[in-house]
């Protein structure tokens, strides 16, 4: 009989159910063969004209109905597919969840087009005098529930029966990973027995794409889309604008064996640290990525020695990957450059807000399977990272406990644990 | 029977167009007959209440902050500064470096005036996708995207005052609001944290801001009136106001240990979901009032109805059927804040508690006298458009 609590005496969470969409594919099934045969998912921008624009690839993700639907629909139907994955793996009632949701996702706003269309439908007056009044004489709802920043919640809360107040957050690159540890905390404080814990992205328009750009964040190596994002490689030049979604059914590892459910992974422990350095660069010295790795350790009970397998936040950023490797280092010592570490993002992008849970969905395929997907692009290594990143081909290894980090802009860095057993 | 673990208030950072910090909403909030401050010009025909007067440095001392921010982050932050400060935690590093802190917010200002170009533009060309990529890579400031983006101000807000424990936004309206301090509640009940700081900013003098309640036409146009009177004026029954509230909710030992002063407790934060298109609105209402374990007789009761037609009249029927509830509407004097109303009722719950005094009414027609100093304050906030929230706020 496993244990039922952990090392803190709280309520062991298991995983019971995944799900997860990128540019590779709708399931785990397709993701999965893909990752694990080192193919990239980054191709050239057809949803939008490229015309001056410096970037013209990335991860979106093109084959769902709402793909052309501007960011709100399509965050919301990545999400459901997501989700519905993993309540149907979990063995769960899809209309009647019975437990909290916490959903991953990103700021919205009233998408261009319907910027455009409404302006255009009236001719008097002018900017946003003119959008006001068009906007006070609407019939409809739709629009209006695109600019809601909680509608996509209380859709997935309609349409999956959640309980009681759906949780929508934003921290930056980290929501994925904050969402899974909402759900975990509110197991462990015994305020239900399972949760539904969602990172979603549909977010790449034109406007998102231009902003990073100006910010220098994303890669421009354009001619070759599937080689543009390469973390940890010298030529590295920045992250590969990306959509997908990644949900995971949380449950108390005692509600699971109750129910007689499989159980798919432990979440051991999440931690978390906030930067205050700058609003886009991190603490030189690292601390804060360091410390929320120390926080999710010790949130687990596991020591540096007893994780197997880091996934990497790995952004092929020239400045994420120089701090996660010295934080890293730091973290493991010596042990690092023995330690696998490799970065699914250089097949599937950067999926921003869903980028956490698309992670941890990997993460726990990975100590399942037993194979550790590689980081691709890795032909010209940076001299400065000295690290195992699984080059290029997949590796088999037992792999029982994994480091998964997630770091954003704006300073919110969280860590989560995970391990393919209980205790 | 009070017990180490309880949630206590220790810090409140309020602004609205009344004025900063507690003293100075106390003192407007309990003149009878008080009016609102409103500017009916700028936006007509709405009306807004809109920022007081403020002095970015006393609380954002570099410029290079400020300038990285627009006025709703830097109203957040600023707010949150007052917070900090009132617990007297401002300053104090230990106390910053553990400090969780949940955010309730929506976006950040879009640049008005290259949003008005592309439009303006629009209309003569059908390659519409082409020119926006021509004027949003030429126009847009680049550092503005950081200003727009929701988790910022909680950035913003590590950066400045240095607050890193933890950080977490949530999005969603009032609903925000509501999930953030009921997390925050339940980190330090449960002995996850022992001090969080936690509000919202909603800053309403932009264009988008008003676009987002007026997209279903919600927003009241026509002659100001307090919140429970616009039932069938005409527009929507919003009238927005800039603000932001934040809170100190600290374990009640931690506050104990370190000496401060405890403006009141925390009780229990319920929240919940209403299918409103089903009509589930007063009844979800009515169930959140019987799990928040109100105490016996006259109950004062903070409310932040938003005005919103059926929203505000689905409010006012559950507390007309419960008479013990003396209900302050707040909105009618400072607007609708957004994801700060929750944050700002707890806040104005938590000064009548601790100044031992009621407000009087808010709006004479329709708000009944409260006698005697409350000893439990009720704060509500019943979202405009989606989800709903309560919290029982006691003596210390």
């Amino acid at each position: 009989m496993a244990n039922l609590r952990d090392h803190m005496g709280r309520p062991i969470v298991a995983v019971t159910g995944i799900g997860v969409v990128t540019s590779l594919g709708v399931g785990k099934a397709d993701n999965w063969a893909a990752l694990t045969s080192g193919k990239s998912g980054i191709h050239p921008i057809t949803r939008f004209p490229v015309d001056q624009l410096n970037t013209r690839i990335s991860g979106m993700v093109d084959f769902l109905p709402s793909s052309s639907k501007g960011a709100s629909h399509l965050t919301y139907e990545l999400a459901e597919t997501a989700a519905q994955e993993a309540v149907s793996e979990a063995g769960l009632d899809s209309g009647d969840f019975g437990g909290p949701l916490f959903l991953a996702s990103p700021p919205v706003e009233l998408d261009w087009a319907d910027r455009f269309s409404l302006y255009n439908s009236d001719k008097q007056e002018a900017g946003a005098e003119r959008l006001l009044r068009v906007a006070r004489g609407l019939k409809e709802l739709d629009v209006f529930e695109t600019t809601q920043f909680g509608s996509i919640a209380d859709r997935l809360a309609d349409r999956f029966g959640t309980r009681g107040l759906p949780i929508t957050l934003s921290t930056a690159c980290a929501s994925g990973a904050t969402a899974i540890q909402l759900g975990v905390e509110a197991i462990r404080r015994g305020e239900c027995d399972k949760a539904l814990s969602i990172g979603a992205d549909g977010s790449a328009t034109a406007e998102a794409l231009i902003r990073f750009s100006l910010l220098s964040a994303l890669s421009t190596h354009n001619d070759i889309p599937e080689k543009a994002s390469k973390p940890f490689s010298k030529d590295r030049d920045g992250f590969v604008l990306a959509e997908g979604s990644g949900a995971l059914v949380l449950e108390s590892l005692e509600a699971a064996l109750a129910r007689g459910a499989t159980i798919l992974g432990i979440m051991r422990g999440c931690g978390e640290k906030a930067d205050d350095f700058h609003r886009t660069r991190s603490k030189p010295d690292g601390s804060p990525a360091i410390a929320a790795v120390r926080a999710a350790l010790a949130d687990a009970g596991l020591s540096e020695d007893e994780i197997d397998y880091v996934n990497a936040h790995g952004t092929s950023t020239p400045e994420n990957d120089k701090m996660e490797h010295l934080s890293l280092s730091t973290v493991f010592g010596e042990r690092i450059g023995s330690m696998p570490i490799s970065s699914n993002k250089s097949m599937i992008g950067h999926t921003l807000s869903a980028a956490g849970a698309v992670e941890a969905a990997f993460s726990l395929m990975t100590m399942r399977e037993s194979v550790i997907p590689p980081t691709i692009n890795y032909d010209n290594p940076d001299p400065a990272i000295v690290l195992d990143v699984v080059p290029n081909k997949k590796r088999n290894a037992e792999v029982g406990t994994v480091l998964s980090n997630s770091f954003g802009f704006g300073g919110q860095n969280t860590c989560l644990v995970m391990a393919r057993e209980p205790v | 029977m009070s017990s180490p673990h309880d949630v206590v208030i220790t810090g409140i950072g309020l602004v609205s167009s009344l004025g900063e910090g507690p003293d100075a909403h106390w003192q407007k909030l309990t003149q009878p007959g008080f009016q609102p401050v409103l500017d009916a010009a700028r936006f007509a025909p709405y009306t807004i209440h809109p920022l007081p007067e403020i002095d970015w440095n006393l609380q954002i001392a570099k410029r290079g902050d400020q300038r990285q921010m627009e006025t709703w982050q830097r109203l957040g932050t600023y707010a949150a500064g007052l917070a900090l400060d009132d617990a007297g935690i401002k300053g104090n590093d230990e106390l910053c470096t553990t400090m969780d802190m949940v955010v309730a917010a929506g976006g950040g200002e879009r640049d008005e005036a290259v949003d008005a170009a592309i439009l303006a533009a629009s209309e003569s060309r059908n390659d519409r996708d082409v020119l926006l990529n021509e004027k949003l890579t030429t126009e847009l400031r680049p550092t503005l995207f950081l200003a727009q983006l929701s988790n910022l101000l909680a950035g913003n807000i590590s950066i400045v005052h240095k607050v890193t424990g933890s950080s977490r936004t949530f999005m969603g309206e009032e609903g925000a609001g509501v999930a953030a301090v009921e997390t925050a509640a339940a980190r330090i009940r449960s002995g996850q944290s022992t001090h969080v700081l936690v509000g919202g900013a909603f800053q309403t003098e932009h264009s988008d801001m008003l676009l987002g309640y007026e997209l279903a036409g919600y927003l009241h146009r026509g002659p100001w009136k307090p919140v429970w009177q616009r039932q069938g004026a005409e527009g929507g029954g919003v009238v927005t106001g800039s603000g932001g509230a934040f809170l100190v909710l600290e374990q009640r030992e931690h506050a104990k240990n370190r000496g401060r002063k405890i403006y009141a407790e925390l009780g229990p934060v319920v929240s919940g979901r209403a299918r409103r298109r089903q009509g589930e609105l007063n009844s979800e209402i009515a169930a959140l009032l019987k799990q928040a374990q109100l105490p016996d007789g006259d109950l004062l009761t903070i409310s932040a109805a938003s005005g919103a037609h059926a929203a505000t009249a689905a409010e006012k029927a559950v507390l007309d059927a419960n008479p013990a509830l003396a209900a302050r509407a707040f909105s009618t004097l400072t607007g609708h804040m957004k994801e700060a109303q929750f944050p700002f009722a707890v806040a104005l719950a938590a000064l009548a508690v601790d100044r031992k005094a009621p407000y009087p009414v808010f709006d004479a027609t329709v708000e009944r006298p409260f006698e005697g100093a409350p000893n439990s304050v009720l704060a509500t906030a019943i979202g405009y458009h989606q989800f709903e929230g309560l919290g029982l706020v006691k003596a210390a």
